[in-house]
């Protein structure tokens, strides 16, 4: 990766976005692709329908190898999130949280079994902050930023057949499933909702890649506005809106990627950065909770919208939010005093100074269609 | 039809002026997915916040052009706003003003100055 005259970081497949006629912005420190002639609403319903292909190179791929042991290895990056690490079977990937002291979230990611090491994958504007985390924080370890791959994913309904038709065998991956198939790595993983793959190949042939991806039938390129449409219909968290620092994953509703081992009671309790709220609001419950917001008319409420209750008590704050083309409605997640986090609640979010009803309604909007 | 800086085009209709988005402003804009109009028999001045538009994007907002009076709006953008994008210049005007004189539109560019400040 090259950096332009703007100081914006350019990616390996940047030739081939302009010559789809990819509309590039600056995301992440990175020239990106927000959209490409097709447009965000047609791009996200095309992914849903068929494949959608997503260049996320400027997210950041690491190697974590032992010096020592795996087992100690394992022990160490346990005791940087309230994840199971130990659990995880070779060929298998996992979602993770790097947590502060405080019990806030430094940043999430997936990491990989791969037997003699681990792969992990952070995002675009925490790398820096994730690799010197990680490498003060595991002394023991050789933290290997990988900086000579781009990263794809395929998404969609399509995905399967698409990438079967480049790479045999991929069809029976199951979700979050991971094969290294000669240089290309694989995971049946991705951030749409839909079942799809996160793929890992040497920026030497990344173009050639890609433009067989592009040659599969119903596979489109699809730029980072659909990629946010996608996700946010998927419920997925969006760092630096939906979590950081001062949200903790128990608030943020991501309890279920603390598995029972570092929970009260398990094998490896605690011993993380932030264990005591963590333990604390698995317990009793956290203050506020991250929900979805279903608005009652056509307005979109988008992130620092303020919530209210019938009452006018304000009670928490819109993180993300817009239109979900698949749900043909707005469609917003946020943050909300407990007390008014049910299920079916209604509030009022203020909307250029207008308080317009919208309901607390459950996560995802779109179905989820993993390969399980 | 007229165009303004702020990529608006007034079209005169009879004793009214007819206002809506260019293409130029459709697309940059992106796919719109709600429109707010203002209510009719309202007096606007030119500079005033009168509709608004979401796009998967962003919130932006359509000015008055001109000092008037609103005396229609196109209720169709409400429940299509996706027309926005289909035929910007024709079927998806916003609103129509009543104007005391129709030579206040002199001062706006014509289709070569516009397409020129486009470039």
């Amino acid at each position: 990766m090259a950096d332009l005259d703007d100081g914006l970081l350019r990616l390996g497949l940047h030739d081939l976005h302009t010559e789809l006629g990819g509309k590039m912005v600056p995301f992440a420190g990175y020239d990106m692709p927000v959209q490409y002639p097709d447009g965000v609403l047609k791009e996200h319903l095309h992914t849903r329908a068929a494949a959608g292909l997503f260049d996320v190179s400027h997210m950041g791929q690491v190697i974590l190898r032992p010096k020592g042991s795996m087992d100690d290895l394992k022990r160490a990056f346990e005791a940087l999130m309230p994840v199971d690490v130990l659990g995880l079977a070779e060929g298998r990937q996992r979602y993770g949280l790097f947590t502060n002291d405080q019990g806030g979230i430094l940043d999430d990611l997936m990491f990989t079994n791969r037997g003699d090491h681990l792969y992990v994958v952070v995002n675009a504007a925490c790398k820096a902050a994730d690799i010197a985390h990680m490498t003060s924080g595991m002394p023991g370890v050789l933290v290997e930023p990988v900086t000579d791959r781009a990263l794809l994913a395929l998404q969609g309904p399509g995905a399967e057949a698409a990438l079967e038709a480049l790479l045999p065998g991929v069809a029976a991956m199951r979700f979050m499933d991971h094969r290294v198939i000669g240089d290309i790595w694989v995971s049946r993983s991705g951030y749409t909702g839909e079942d799809g793959f996160e793929i890992s190949v040497p920026d030497a042939q990344a173009e050639a890649f890609a433009r067989k991806h592009l040659a599969q039938p119903g596979v489109a390129p699809i730029g980072l506005g659909a990629r946010d449409s996608l996700r946010l219909e998927a419920g997925l968290c969006l760092y630096g809106h939906d979590i950081d620092t001062t949200t903790s994953p128990v608030e943020a509703n991501l309890t279920w990627a603390l598995q029972k081992a570092r929970r009260a009671g398990g094998d490896r309790e605690g011993g993380y950065p932030g264990a005591t709220r963590i333990l604390r609001e698995l317990a009793d419950g956290p203050e506020r909770h991250r929900v979805g917001l279903r608005p009652e008319g056509r307005a979109p409420m988008r992130e620092g919208v303020e919530l209210f209750a019938g009452d006018g008590t304000p009670v928490g704050r819109v993180t993300s939010g817009g239109f979900g083309p698949s749900v043909n409605a707005p469609i917003a997640m946020g943050y909300v005093a407990r007390a008014h986090a049910a299920i079916g609640t209604q509030l009022m979010g203020e909307v250029r100074g207008k308080r317009l009803p919208v309901t607390v309604t459950e996560l995802p909007f779109q179905p989820t269609t993993y390969k399980r | 039809m007229k165009y303004t800086k702020d990529h608006e085009w007034l079209r005169v209709e009879g004793d009214f002026v007819v206002v809506g988005i260019t293409e130029h402003a459709a697309t940059q804009l992106g796919d719109v997915v709600f429109v707010e109009l203002p209510e009719t028999e309202t007096m606007v001045a030119e500079g005033d916040e009168v509709c608004v538009i979401e796009s998967v994007k962003a919130a932006s907002d359509i000015l008055a052009p001109i000092d008037g009076e609103i005396v229609a709006v196109n209720e169709k953008l409400v429940d299509a706003p996706g027309m926005v994008n289909e035929d910007p210049t024709g079927a998806a005007w916003f609103f129509k003003l009543k104007v005391d004189d129709l030579s206040v539109l002199d001062q706006f560019m014509d289709e070569d100055e516009y397409q020129e400040l486009i470039g």
